[in-house]
């Protein structure tokens, strides 16, 4: 589904600000693959979903989703086969766009963008449909303006948005960072439910420990622009908290010096 | 001051705010829609009068002619387009440079810095001499307006399509568009070009009225359009809350903004002084809603995300 090799990117080369943020990285992602991503913060988790995303190009390497090379596609194309998620809920959403509007921009994803209609009655009823399911009430307010949504509904119309056509690749970036806890706990429900029933392979960043082992069949962990430490199945559901803390002291050499972290154990 | 001076000054007044609506229409689709601020806008205004004049003198037909300004206007967003999008030079900057560029081109067109056509000579569509006594369907007035009416039925069809949906998702969240797969630059160049397009066909329709084009003719548009459409929000901004009369009101927002001038032209002011009025005018109209944020907004509750 996914195959990642040995890619590397580098910010601002030559300059006092150099930064190697991904370091002869590989990874490959089997069909389904719902995998939980951590690590200390500049370890490189954003940066390898931007890379996937085509934010930038990467220094070298190779990235190939389904078969399909798309190491030298740019952003837009690439989004053909992505959904995505990012940590700000102002990121994911036109705000002043109406609802309907802004997922009927999702549903042309990948497509070409002609002089039809840019939404069509019969949609609705299936925005309807989906946003009901949100159970935030959002399936009565259509045509209202995003920027009137709070947070929590912003991030869950763009979790809709992102799934609406069905992705090769989910990317979430610590969607529910940015939620309070209440609310983080309801997107995050939404979310393992759309990814378990429509059989998403999902990359999801998170900064919470507990939901990394909890949730999905995969988890990888990342320092230094490099995945240290990688497992799956019933290895991975019998994780502990205190043992991701160990095997990154070990594989780092360092201890866990994330504060965000520690607090969510 | 003699009321009947004024009074009879008033429709040609309203047909320049007509024909200069089209410009701040064109300016409310990079402004508002793309946000982004075009100075194109001062040197494509001139390249339509300038590739209409010439066409016309050449013996085209005033609609081939007008078709051909809207085309060169075009050609500037695109060049502005290329400059922001394929070199990565800022917006601003990338206009300042096709202004630029375009004041030679536009003096190469005309071979001087102005060119005047005989209303007598040519079958113009719009003419300063049309506004009164002449048949109601040749008035200057009705026709712009009516130009007016259709190109605004046009853009709002065309910002219900896919592509002006993905145009204005550009304009409003270019991360998020990429994302959704819209090629943002090209919809950022399109833009440019549409804007432009009318501009140019704002200033054909300018110097038909006014019987020449001239180097300096389109010199502060930018400044004038943004008057119009901050005018027109100002006013009509309450009820009109569907596209298509949002552009109406830029259009009316042109109307009011050439009426005041005349009644300021009227009341004896330095005619010198017209551009630095418009400027400040225009400054603080902009920086109302900047002020209303910082000291009038009500503190917002932090947290609270659900
Ligand atoms: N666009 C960018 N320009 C410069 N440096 C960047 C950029 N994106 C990320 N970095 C740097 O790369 C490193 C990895 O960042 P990131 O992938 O965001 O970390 P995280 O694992 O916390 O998501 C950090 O040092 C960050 O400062
Ligand atoms: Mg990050």
């Amino acid at each position: 589904m996914l195959e990642i090799k040995n890619i590397s990117k580098t910010f601002n080369p030559g300059t006092v600000n150099e930064k190697q943020a991904l370091r002869g990285l590989t990874l490959t992602l089997k069909d389904g693959d719902f995998v939980t991503v951590i690590g200390g913060n500049g370890a490189g988790k954003s940066t390898l979903l931007n890379a996937i995303a085509g934010t930038w190009k990467v220094d070298e390497g190779q990235i190939l989703i389904d078969g399909v090379d798309v190491t030298k596609y740019p952003e837009h194309k690439r989004a053909a086969f992505l959904g995505r998620v990012f940590q700000d809920p102002m990121n994911g959403t036109a705000a002043t766009m109406g609802i309907e509007e802004n997922l009927a921009l999702a549903l042309r994803r990948g497509d070409k963008r002609t002089l039809k209609p840019g939404i069509v009655g019969a949609e609705r009823k299936l925005y309807r449909d989906m946003l009901a399911k949100l159970g935030l009430g959002l399936e009565n307010r259509l045509t209202s303006k995003v920027g009137l949504l709070s947070g929590g509904q912003r991030q869950a119309l763009t979790l809709l948005m992102a799934t609406l056509k069905k992705p090769k690749l989910l990317l979430l970036d610590e969607h529910t960072a940015a939620l309070d806890p209440k609310t983080a706990a309801k997107v995050l429900e939404t979310t393992e439910n759309i990814v378990n029933q429509d059989h998403l392979t999902t990359l999801m960043i998170t900064h919470n420990m507990k939901d990394a082992i909890s949730i999905g069949n995969r988890l990888i962990m990342m320092n230094n622009g490099q995945i240290i430490f990688d497992v799956e199945g019933e290895e991975k559901k019998k994780l502990t908290v205190e043992d991701l803390l160990h095997k990154f002291a070990q594989a780092s050499g360092e201890e866990f010096a994330n504060d965000r972290m520690m607090l969510t154990n | 001051m003699d009321i009947m001076i004024l009074i009879n000054a008033l429709p040609g007044a309203a047909a320049q705010g007509l024909i200069w609506g089209i410009m701040a229409i064109g300016v409310y689709i990079t402004y508002r829609i793309l946000d982004v601020a075009d100075l194109t806008v001062d040197g494509s205004m001139c390249t339509g009068g300038a590739v209409f004049i010439m066409m016309m003198l050449n013996g085209s037909n005033v609609w081939v002619s007008m078709a051909a300004a809207f085309g060169a206007g075009m050609l500037s967003g695109l060049a502005t387009g290329l400059f922001h999008t394929f070199m990565g030079i800022p917006a601003i900057l990338s206009g300042i440079l096709t202004q630029l560029g375009l004041w030679s081109v536009n003096l190469k067109i005309m071979g001087k810095a102005n060119q005047a056509i005989n209303v007598d000579k040519y079958s113009l569509l719009v003419s300063l001499r049309f506004i009164k006594n002449v048949p109601f369907y040749k008035n200057t007035i009705l026709v712009v307006a009516l130009t007016s009416v259709v190109l605004i039925l046009i853009l709002y069809w065309f910002f219900g399509t896919e592509l002006g949906c993905s145009l204005r998702a550009t304009g409003c969240n270019d991360k998020m568009s990429r994302a959704q797969g819209i090629n943002t630059d090209f919809c950022r160049v399109l833009g440019l070009m549409i804007s432009n397009g009318l501009v140019a066909l704002s200033g054909s329709l300018l110097t038909q009225y006014q019987g020449f084009a001239d180097i300096n003719m389109g010199r502060g548009a930018i400044v004038i359009g943004l008057a119009a459409v901050i005018i027109g929000e100002a006013v009509f901004g309450k009820v009109f809350r569907n596209f298509g009369f949002k552009l109406l009101a830029v259009s009316l927002g042109s109307i009011i903004y050439y009426l005041v001038l005349q009644v300021v032209i009227w009341l004896g002011i330095d005619t010198d002084l017209l551009k630095l009025l418009s400027a400040l005018v225009v400054a603080v109209f902009l920086a109302i809603p900047v002020w209303q944020e910082r000291y009038f907004s009500k503190p917002v509750k932090k947290g609270g995300n659900s």
